[in-house]
């Protein structure tokens, strides 16, 4: 148990790492860099000419049906993981429950497919 | 305490000269593959050139726009680099030489990288550029649809392996004598290098950037040093999948018919040759392949990648239960 405990303050120490270096990079910088901002230098740059309206415009999320699709699989994936690790003792029922339950998966995607709402247009 | 700041400093280590190596790779690979210089004047033959990238990049000014929304502009590089970093947590270089061998390894590493989707969306989104939200939201579409074949591939491993922690799986790689890709993961291991390749969102599923079409996509905004930490953190990803894939299904630190005992010596070498290798292809296929078409990417992740992973798992599961 205690070792358990000791890899995920590990981990903690990792992320902590992780943000330490983004920090340092950016007091680094802070130091070195030239700072002389003017209004033309801090416009939006977008691809060189002046930009034409705002940048915050109302923007149509194509993908939010895929978003949907990715939270059933990604919980179908969850549910996938404890049974593999104990395929070998769940034997020939823990098969057959997994083909019924990736069987019906399979169908819901075909029907997605079927019914057009995978198209990125 | 004194042990874990060892192993973070063992991981500082090998994040930073992962992504510095990998992109000397990418870039001499570039110029040896294609007609152009390349980096030539700086060291030793411009091997050394990542090094005054680093310097020019913190000399930069950072500019910030006044129309973007600050702190999350300001902040979207972090989550990118902080999800990169801690993937490096899990890989074994050898059987002791790990930071952290987690009961969960792969789940964790699979769940930490698909942090990075935040920074990229918030990036993309907070920037105020049109250009930038597209490829933001691209970039959204598409880590999120190849997130689903990367995981699925994974637990063809895990079905074989009956562990998660990547130590184990490596033991259990030895314990067989051939690693997995032989073993019948073959096709997992393709799903998985092309899930990953659009991870990394490297050519030729590079759309979020794509240079051509939409500026620099999510970063087009981004200057001096938060664009320096973008880059070396598309290079420490770029590393550590492929050293990952090289640890789930290339037998990891370890390769047939050396001897199991001198595994803390050889280990680390032979892990990084594997890891190298792969990046070499990746190197190879960047620069010699065109870009995909948006809604192609999201046809070959949904019509293709998802249904393959999910009968490759049917079959290993056949084939371990069967036989």
């Amino acid at each position: 148990m205690i070792s358990y405990f000791q890899d995920y303050v590990t981990i903690a120490a990792v992320l902590g790492f992780g943000l330490f270096l983004v920090v340092l990079l950016l007091g680094v910088a802070s130091v070195l860099r030239p700072n002389k901002p003017y209004a033309e230098k801090l416009q939006t740059y977008e691809c060189g000419v002046d930009p034409v309206g705002s940048g915050w415009s109302q923007t149509y999320v194509r993908y939010y049906i895929f978003g949907l699709l990715f939270v059933i699989f990604d919980v179908e994936a969850v549910f996938i993981f404890p049974w593999a690790i104990n395929l070998e003792k769940l034997g020939y029922f823990g098969l057959i429950e997994m083909f019924v339950f990736i069987f019906i998966l399979l169908i819901g995607l075909i029907y997605a497919i079927r019914k057009d709402v995978l198209k990125w247009e | 305490m004194t042990d874990v700041l060892v192993k973070v400093g063992f991981l500082a280590l090998a994040a930073l000269n992962g992504a510095i190596i990998f992109t000397i790779m990418d870039v001499k690979g570039a110029s040896w593959m294609q007609r152009r210089p390349g980096p030539l004047h700086v060291g030793l033959r411009g091997f050394i050139f990542p090094l005054a990238e680093i310097l020019k990049f913190v000399q930069k000014e950072d500019i910030i726009p006044t129309e973007v929304d600050r702190p999350v502009f300001k902040w979207a590089p972090a989550y990118v680099m902080v999800s990169c970093v801690a993937l490096f947590a899990v890989v074994p270089m050898s059987p002791t030489l790990v930071v952290a061998d987690l009961e969960l390894g792969v789940f964790f590493a699979l769940a930490i990288s698909s942090l990075g989707t935040i920074g990229v969306l918030t990036a993309g989104w907070s920037s105020a550029n049109k250009y930038s939200l597209m490829g933001g939201l691209r970039a959204a579409g598409q880590l999120i649809a190849y997130e689903l074949p990367l995981i699925l591939a994974v637990v063809g491993v895990v079905i074989q392996a009956e562990t998660m922690s990547l130590v184990g799986i490596v033991e259990k790689q030895i314990e067989w004598g051939v690693p997995f890709v032989v073993g019948g993961q073959i096709v997992g291991f393709l799903i998985f290098m092309v899930a990953a390749t659009a991870e990394m969102m490297r050519v030729p599923f590079d759309m979020p950037i794509g240079e051509s079409e939409l500026t620099m996509g999510f970063m087009t905004e981004y200057s001096g040093i938060r664009f320096l930490i973008f880059y070396i953190s598309e290079y420490m990803n770029m590393f550590i999948l492929c050293a990952i894939a090289s640890t789930l299904f290339l037998g990891g630190y370890h390769v047939p018919l050396l001897p199991t005992e001198w595994v803390n010596f050889y280990g680390p070498v032979v892990l990084l040759t594997k890891t190298a290798i792969l990046g070499f292809i990746l190197v190879a296929v960047r620069w010699s392949q065109p870009r995909f078409r948006e809604d192609q990417l999201q046809n070959l992740a949904w019509k293709i990648l998802i249904p393959a992973s999910l009968i490759n798992i049917l079959v290993t599961a056949v084939m371990k239960v069967g036989f």
